[in-house]
């Protein structure tokens, strides 16, 4: 095997299927990306069918929002953005190798995310008891209450799989966190602590463009 | 020929031989062998529904089965073979056990991931064939709303998971396969000297990674629709349910592709062994093969020139439809033209190849009639588009995987099918599946639509024909079987490379030994640089 000739520190970190770091990194970085090319379309689906009806009705669109809570929502926009700043420090921290630091800021950024979570948890329950969640006794006083209901499936769908992947983001850093505890990452190669980052700020990138297409509609009645 | 690589020499099979060292493999090699005998399983029940289709069609009346029950077998007759058989079957079957072979490397790029993918796709296959146990469904393989969303009263919502979730082991061999191809390549292999199998797979592996999320998120939303009756293809509250049909369509027109891109790759391997030739036009074969999956993505709207899109977007789509056929043509002339002054050898996967030539033209110039606009509108719905596709996808894609099975079998298990019978069971499926399909082109034109279990009794004699035909072709895939069993007890020993074929995965023996090679091959030449090179241009 080719791995026989590199020196036994580096041969931990690399897989048997790799001839050296160099490509270990750059096969992670670049399936990284394939995987958000997979997830756009993902959630373009689902924005190809919010483009659609929120161009076939936008009366029903700008009236139904106005349900949305725009403080709530603004305030884990902020929260979202704070954590991919954290993230990103957790990622510089790799990079000069402190790893008290990665973790610190791993832990940081879960936490923004639960904050997230539960912020939009309480949003979600709101909704329960006004009536507006579709198909569990849906109540819309406006006009156009079908249409609405659109509306207000998508908006459950469209949040409801931004959080799964949420949920799932946080679970990944998780496993980062433990990972860098153990000592596997070093200066030369944290490519996954780099990669979750990735992922973390799509997370971010997708609230960024749910915030205004479900909550800003229409903001002054 | 070399036949250093002796029976006993250690291997990916004999490394291990108990059900934890296959399970929990992550070796490409072995986790194709996984993917091999599952998918065979699904095609089985999915030729199982085929045959009760084709009995049902025997009479005129529909005796056999029920109305209900007929739909439900056409459903879960394309379900099963769509998402379940034909996507997997090439990509990752031989795509798994060969595309690291080809280049050159030890594993595919994420080797736990692509164990993975293959108790994903297990996932999903149980959850879909629960959902036939069940009951079945009886949507059609379209899923077409508000059908599956609100009236029907079948098992739609398992099938749909099942599909949704199959969908993500699709994506996952794509993006292997992508990181694999970009990054794992021999010293000296360079992108235009990779052999044209590695091309047709990476062309499929984008449309993997950009297409299939697109139908699980849509699956998804007929799920939500049917759990909380609630639609958003709902058109008593305002939905739209064309807006599925394009969601639909965008993935499900492309996965044409992933169907017969890979089966295109294997040709080309296939066209210039047996003839001992240079591909003609490489490069254009490897631009087709990425142009046909860039033009794929832009056709969809030919599926729906009768769903009430606007007659401009239909005028838009037919025109597009109509550049796929250029990449296209470009292989099977360039595959032909490959033949020219070569030295010709009949072996089976050879006569899958020109079975497979054949029959894709056939399938691809009658892809043609039905892009056409107002064709389509006369023959939309009939068994014209039913033997279309088949031409496409069993002609194309399963002769295809038949031509690979056989090229590679000596290498995937280190022993030689019998030859002969091989042979007559390559000549039973072609005549077979003609006999089969071939009547429904006429059957389409006449008016006979698809999906009804009765029919006006003057298409009898042309659906018996079909029946006949099928029960042919059916033979034509069990006689295959039974010798591949055969051979890995009794077959001949193969030796490294029983056809004298080019390319690094016939420089190993076989079977390979777990890492796939001994010393990672430096390449020095181009694909398919077979000896006699008085051929000019190119």
């Amino acid at each position: 095997m080719d791995n026989e000739q590199l020196t036994h520190e580096t041969r931990s970190f690399v897989a048997h299927q790799f001839d050296d770091l160099e490509q270990q990194k750059e096969a992670g970085t670049l399936g990284m990306w394939a995987f958000l090319a997979t997830e756009i379309l993902f959630f373009g689906g689902m924005f190809m069918a919010y483009f659609v009806y929120r161009f076939s009705y936008p009366q029903v669109f700008a009236a139904a929002s106005q349900y949305m809570d725009v403080a709530l929502g603004g305030v884990n926009t902020g929260v979202l953005l704070v954590s991919s700043l954290t993230m990103a420090l957790a990622v510089h921290a790799a990079q000069e190798g402190k790893r008290k630091q990665i973790i610190l800021f791993l832990i940081i950024t879960m936490v923004f995310g639960t904050v997230f979570l539960v912020i939009k948890g309480v949003e979600y329950h709101h909704k329960f008891v006004e009536h507006l969640v579709p198909g569990f006794d849906f109540h819309y006083e406006g006009a156009e209450p079908g249409k609405s209901e659109i509306y207000f499936i998508l908006y459950f769908i469209m949040t409801g799989f931004h959080a799964l992947h949420l949920i799932i983001g946080i679970g990944v850093l998780t496993v980062i966190a433990v990972m860098t505890a153990r000592g596997r990452f070093t200066k030369e190669y944290y490519t996954p602590v780099e990669i979750s980052g990735l992922y973390w700020h799509f997370i971010d990138i997708v609230w960024i463009f749910l915030y205004p297409l479900l909550y800003l509609i229409h903001v002054h009645k | 020929m070399s036949t250093s690589g002796s029976e006993n020499h250690t291997n990916y099979l004999n490394d291990g031989y108990g059900v934890k060292s296959w399970l929990l493999t992550t070796d490409h090699k072995r986790i194709a062998i996984l993917y091999m005998i599952s998918i065979t399983l699904f095609f089985m029940i999915g030729g199982f529904f085929a045959l009760v289709i084709r009995l049902t069609l025997l009479s005129p009346n529909g005796t056999l089965v029920s109305a209900d029950t007929y739909n439900k077998m056409f459903t879960m007759h394309g379900v099963t073979m769509i998402f379940f058989f034909l996507i997997p079957s090439i990509p990752a079957v031989l795509g798994n056990f060969l595309v690291p072979m080809m280049i050159g490397a030890r594993d595919l790029a994420f080797p736990k991931l692509n164990l993975l993918s293959w108790y994903i796709y297990v996932l999903g296959g149980i959850f879909t064939l629960s959902a036939m146990v069940l009951g079945g469904v009886d949507t059609g393989w379209t899923f077409y709303t508000p059908l599956s969303s609100g009236y029907s009263h079948t098992n739609v919502v398992p099938t749909v998971i099942g599909v949704f979730i199959v969908g993500f082991s699709s994506i996952l061999t794509g993006l292997n396969f992508i990181v694999t191809i970009h990054k794992m390549r021999a010293p000296g292999l360079t992108w235009f000297r990779l052999p044209l199998f590695i091309w047709a797979h990476y062309a499929t592996s984008v449309i993997q990674v950009l297409g299939t999320p697109v139908i699980a998120v849509t699956l998804a939303l007929v799920g939500f629709e049917r759990i909380t009756g609630v639609g958003i293809f709902d058109p008593n509250i305002g939905g739209d349910p064309i807006l599925f049909q394009h969601l639909f369509w965008f993935y499900s027109h492309p996965a044409v592709y992933i169907m017969v891109l890979p089966s295109m790759g294997i040709v080309s391997e296939v066209v210039t062994c047996f003839s001992q030739r240079k591909l003609f036009g490489y490069r254009q074969m490897a631009f087709a093969s990425m142009a046909i999956a860039v033009f794929g993505f832009l056709v969809w709207g030919h599926h729906m020139f009768v769903s009430g899109q606007s007659v401009y977007a239909g005028m838009a789509f037919s025109a597009l439809s109509f550049l796929v056929a250029i990449p296209s043509a470009v292989k099977v002339f360039n595959w032909t033209a490959t033949l020219y002054k070569g030295t010709i050898r009949f072996n089976t996967p050879m006569l899958y190849a020109f079975g497979f030539i054949g029959l894709f033209t056939i399938g691809g110039l009658t892809g043609i009639v039905l892009a056409t606009l107002p064709v389509d509108v006369h023959v939309h719905d009939t068994y014209f588009v039913i033997a279309h596709f088949h031409y496409i996808m069993v002609g194309g894609a399963v002769m295809g995987y038949m031509a690979g099975l056989h090229f590679w079998w000596p290498k995937i298990t280190g022993k030689l099918y019998p030859e002969g019978l091989a042979k007559f069971s390559a000549l039973t499926l072609f005549v077979g599946f003609n006999l089969t399909f071939f009547p429904q082109f006429i059957l389409g034109y006449l008016g006979m639509p698809r999906r009804y279990h009765i029919y006006p009794p003057e298409f009898q004699v042309l659906n018996v024909l079909s029946t006949a035909g099928a029960s042919i072709l059916g033979l034509g895939y069990i006689i295959p079987f039974f010798y591949f069993m055969w051979s890995l007890r009794k077959g001949k020993v193969a030796g490294n490379n029983p056809w004298n074929a080019k390319g690094l995965e016939w420089l190993t023996p076989s079977p390979p030994p777990t890492f796939n090679f001994d010393k990672t091959p430096v390449v020095t030449e181009e694909a398919y640089a077979y000896p006699e090179e008085d051929l000019a241009g190119g």
